[in-house]
């Protein structure tokens, strides 16, 4: 295995097309160091993308949304005081991955391109509507949605080369908020049994827009329009509670596994959703 | 193997290696360096053994390639002490007998050394989840908690 610390995006790229055999980005490496050491992924090259200027950066965009390096740790992320206030939902997801030290290392788009299901801060990212800017083999730029990424347990629709520059966050409406929930059977240092992020903006009290999306209910993190819906016009009435909880249950494809059985994971699914809404609600309310 | 040269800087001194580019920072620190406060429990970022702090974040050593130390500032445990003097921690968790086999003892006080150093008033609830990335088999964890909030309250004092 070689090791390689690239200056630019541009020379990553290029390294990476010329590589011969197989190659592994490295931001974090809280997943894949694992991997390496468990023999899952031996990449003939390392290349580490945290000597890129901008990796690990943070920045307000003009129009009032934020471009997050695509290695910036956790640790970052929590302590931008406004970006807590666009972004709780991204900012709480981000703070539930592993522990202080896994935090310090672990990034957002390390945690997208492992592609698990019960990746933490997917389910936050897809609801935000994130988009990532991806360099291609040729060193083209193009920006896709959360959505085109995911694909199955372990895999993304990036090719093989591609290396994600930034994640986007949009400019957060006047009146929106975000949150994020997982259950797990532990207080901390535990694999989401289920996790389910709300995105919402109000107009007076009455939800005007909102997405939701779950994880590990299904081979990938979900998006689901249909329990999005159910918010729509409501002021969270116990109907449209109810309708949310149906909605997102029915959305459920889940395994059975030592963390949990299929059906307590399709009735969690329910009640994250609900108590993820009133959070973000609540949340939203706050900031009029 | 093609091996890797590295210049870095830990606990001060500056420091040169050569290591394999599959090695981590865990292997180089105890294997070629001769610092083997650090410890290796799993090797899988699960029990904090290995803590170190770089750049002034504390991650775990197991998750770390050698070859990522390059112009990095590393704090081990070994740097903690000023020559005979232990650091108010290292004091407290003797005084608090906060470790009984001390195979967790240097990362936990690494972990802890990193804490005191964003917030020198840390709830009782800040420490645990703060902590909690650091496992225990022997203590219970209370001895351990008590030694960082009485530790906390020694330095604010100083
Ligand atoms: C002890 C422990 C606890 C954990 N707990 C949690 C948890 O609670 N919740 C959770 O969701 N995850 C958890 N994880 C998994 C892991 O920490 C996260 O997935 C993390 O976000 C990965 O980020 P990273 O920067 O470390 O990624 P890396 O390990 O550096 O990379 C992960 C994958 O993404 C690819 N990659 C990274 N950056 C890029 C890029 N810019 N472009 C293209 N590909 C890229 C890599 O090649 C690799 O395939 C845990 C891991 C450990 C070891
Ligand atoms: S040895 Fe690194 S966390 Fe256990
Ligand atoms: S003292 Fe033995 S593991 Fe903590």
């Amino acid at each position: 295995m070689e090791y390689v610390a690239p200056n630019s995006l541009d020379k990553a790229a290029e390294i990476a097309a010329n590589a011969r055999g197989s190659v592994r980005y490295l931001a974090g490496g809280t997943d894949v160091l694992v991997q390496l050491r468990s023999g899952l992924h031996q990449p003939s090259l390392v290349i580490d993308l945290k000597r890129i200027p901008g990796m690990l950066d943070v920045v307000r965009t003009a129009d009032g949304g934020w471009k997050i390096g695509a290695a910036t740790p956790a640790t970052t992320l929590n302590a931008i005081k406004e970006l807590r206030q666009s972004w709780p939902g991204i900012v709480e997801a981000a703070e539930l991955i592993g522990s202080t030290q896994i935090q310090g290392r672990a990034s957002l788009a390390g945690n997208l391109c492992n592609g698990s299901p019960a990746a933490d801060t997917v389910p936050a990212m897809l609801a935000a509507g994130a988009t990532v800017t991806i360099v291609g083999a040729n060193a083209e730029r193009k920006t896709l949605s959360i959505d085109d990424i995911v694909k199955a347990p372990g895999q993304t629709h990036l090719k093989p080369r591609d290396i994600v520059a930034s994640i986007n966050l949009p400019a957060r409406s006047q009146k929106g908020a975000d949150a994020y929930l997982r259950f797990i059977p532990r207080t901390e240092m535990d694999i989401a049994v289920v996790g389910c992020a709300v995105n919402m903006s109000l107009d007076g009290e009455t939800v005007s827009e909102a997405s939701v999306a779950l994880g590990a209910v299904a081979p990938t993190v979900v998006l689901v329009p249909e329990a999005a819906e159910c918010l729509l016009g409501t002021r969270l009435e116990d109907e449209a509670m109810e309708n949310l909880s149906m909605s997102c249950r029915a959305a459920c494809n889940p395994i059975d596994d030592k963390r949990g059985t299929v059906e307590f994971r399709i009735s969690i699914a329910g009640v994250l959703a609900q108590r993820a809404a009133r959070t973000a609600y609540q949340r939203a309310r706050e900031r009029q | 193997m093609k091996m890797m040269h590295v210049t870095t800087s830990i606990n001060g001194d500056p420091t040169e290696f050569l290591c394999d580019p599959r090695e981590t920072m865990l292997d180089v620190l105890r294997d070629r360096l001769n610092l083997t406060g650090a410890k290796e429990g799993c090797g899988t970022g699960d029990c904090g053994a290995c803590s170190i702090i770089l750049g002034g974040e504390v991650i775990c050593a197991c998750l770390m390639l050698a070859a990522e130390a390059e112009g990095q500032d590393i704090e081990t445990v070994e740097g903690m002490a000023n020559d005979e003097n232990l650091h108010p921690l290292q004091k407290k968790f003797l005084e608090h007998a906060a470790l009984q086999c001390g195979i967790c003892t240097p990362g936990i006080l690494v972990a802890a050394k990193a804490l005191l150093e964003k917030t020198n008033n840390p709830t009782e609830t800040e420490v645990r989840y703060w902590l909690a990335g650091n496992l225990c088999r022997c203590t219970g964890y209370d001895k351990i908690v008590r030694a960082v909030m009485d530790a906390a309250e020694e330095m604010r004092s100083l």
